[in-house]
């Protein structure tokens, strides 16, 4: 479980978080929602310290991340596990390679041990015989496949998607939402994902936080979502022209 | 004062990449690569320029050298000496500065852009130092070998020069290269070559670590540490000469 706590964060004058206060919770796939430029990454890269928030708690089971030395918020990140719009995946290593790579960082395992949990999560993720093949050499969906046999290499605790769905195909996107989901329940893990797919909001929104110009405007969950009164949240749903005529026919 | 700032943020860095590394062993592997990247795959250019610039040397001094009081075996002497005190080091470093450093600036500024570095930070790994700490070590263990290298070859292109041209005999250039020989220039050398490989390595990295923007940016910084790297190592040209060798 992650609490928030009254969280600030600021770029020179302009507020960009302003009071978020939230649990997001175990075992569930907790959502981010928000326009673009509502401070929704922001709020995630501050969660997992890439960003130092002005004032606020952020408490991972509770441990307080923001009062912790740089030694101590590393040793804890270990615990966490991510998956970046990009994959963020290294260019020179292998797939098995970036697989490994976290094992090989923080354990005494053997090298069959780590082929082992290597192969084992990427047939969780549904990939097979992509061992020796490289980045670039994968596709936008094997490669967020990659990135979260990655993730979860290690058994998180604490899994963040930064829009785990962008760049890829609807198809392919709700493959990836339902992974991710299945994960979370599988292993019992505290997701957070950070997205303004509104199909992955349907598809596995236990959890819905939106966000609006830097402040928390509504939470939930996907099944109350579209009855909404908030306007911005509305605007926000709405907002193609699919979404709306879908509306009017309700 | 943005200077100031930039120096600032540079030894903050540096803070960061000698801290201790979180598996030795992980770090051992990544030095190994880098012995490859920015050692072994730079011979090949130090090697060719070096022959060349080892001739050059020895064919200017012959075509100015006109007075008939001064015995030929100098030529030798200058080509050794050059090769020794200036070219083997500095002009090394500068080739190298331009070859390794644009390397370093937009292999880790792409990882920067494309959240690489966010990935190891992420997974608890000190990213400064597994990536900064692994090429720094590397050019300080092997940029010596190439300074080595660099002044046999260079001598041996004088003597090629020399030779094949006819502007001296092999005899006189031999005896040359071996007339008053000083061994502290060599020492002199590496150690102006350790601390430019300090500088090679670092200057670049700090500048592709801080990248902001997109592949534009990552062009710029290489420039950047690529350009700052340079003068940096003609500073400190001056700098360890006058401490070295000033009596």
């Amino acid at each position: 479980m992650i609490s928030i706590d009254n969280l600030y964060k600021s770029f020179g004058e302009t507020r960009i978080l302003d009071n978020i206060s939230i649990t997001f919770e175990q075992g569930k796939s907790n959502l981010i929602i928000g326009r673009s430029g509502s401070g929704k990454t922001v709020l995630m890269k501050s969660i997992i310290g890439l960003l130092d928030v002005d004032g606020g708690k952020i408490l991972y089971d509770g441990r307080d991340f923001v009062s912790m030395s740089m030694k101590q918020k590393q040793s804890l990140r270990r615990e966490m596990g991510m998956l970046f719009q990009g994959s963020a995946l290294f260019d020179s290593l292998s797939v098995e390679e970036n697989v490994i790579f976290p094992l090989n960082m923080f354990t005494n395992m053997t090298t069959e041990e780590k082929t082992d949990r290597a192969n084992f999560c990427l047939n969780r993720v549904s990939l097979d015989n992509v061992n020796n093949l490289y980045p670039a050499e994968l596709s936008g969906g094997m490669k967020k496949r990659v990135a979260i046999a990655r993730a979860i290499v290690q058994n998180p605790k604490y899994l963040f998607c930064d829009e785990p769905n962008s760049g890829l195909d609807p198809k392919t996107a709700i493959v990836i939402d339902n992974l991710i989901s299945e994960i979370t329940h599988e292993y019992n893990i505290t997701t957070v994902i950070n997205t303004h797919d509104m199909n992955s909001v349907m598809e596995i929104g236990e959890k819905v936080m939106f966000i609006h110009e830097g402040q928390k405007c509504w939470e939930g969950s996907n099944k109350d979502i579209l009855n909404s009164s908030d306007p911005n949240l509305n605007d926000f749903i709405f907002a193609s022209s699919l979404a709306k005529k879908l509306k009017s026919i309700q | 004062m943005k200077v100031f700032g930039e120096i600032g943020n540079y030894f903050l860095l540096m803070k960061r990449v000698f801290a201790r590394p979180e598996k030795a062993k992980m770090y051992y592997q990544q030095f190994l690569i880098e012995v490859e990247n920015l050692g072994i795959n730079s011979i090949g250019i130090v090697i060719i320029i070096s022959v060349f610039m080892g001739a050059v040397i020895t064919l200017q001094t012959r075509y100015n050298l006109e007075n008939p009081l001064i015995p030929l075996y100098l030529i030798g002497l200058t080509s050794r000496d050059t090769m020794l005190l200036e070219f083997s080091s500095t002009i090394v470093g500068l080739i190298l500065a331009g070859k390794v450093g644009s390397n370093i600036a937009s292999e880790i500024g792409h990882m920067r852009i494309t959240e690489q570095i966010e990935a190891l930070e992420i997974m608890g790994v000190n990213s400064a130092g597994y990536l900064i700490f692994p090429k720094i070590t590397a050019a300080v263990f092997f940029n010596p070998f190439l300074t080595i290298i660099s002044m046999f070859v260079g001598i041996f292109g004088g003597w090629l020069a020399a030779v094949t041209t006819g502007a001296l005999s092999s005899p006189d250039y031999i005896y040359g290269i071996q007339y008053w020989f000083i061994p502290f220039y060599i020492t002199y050398s590496i150690i102006k070559t350790i601390v430019f490989a300090i500088i090679i390595t670092s200057v670049p990295a700090y500048f592709g670590y801080y990248v902001k923007g997109g592949a534009l940016e990552v062009g710029k910084a290489s420039t950047r540490g690529v350009v700052t790297s340079s003068v940096l190592i003609l500073l400190f040209n001056v700098i360890l000469t006058q401490l070295l060798l000033a009596k």
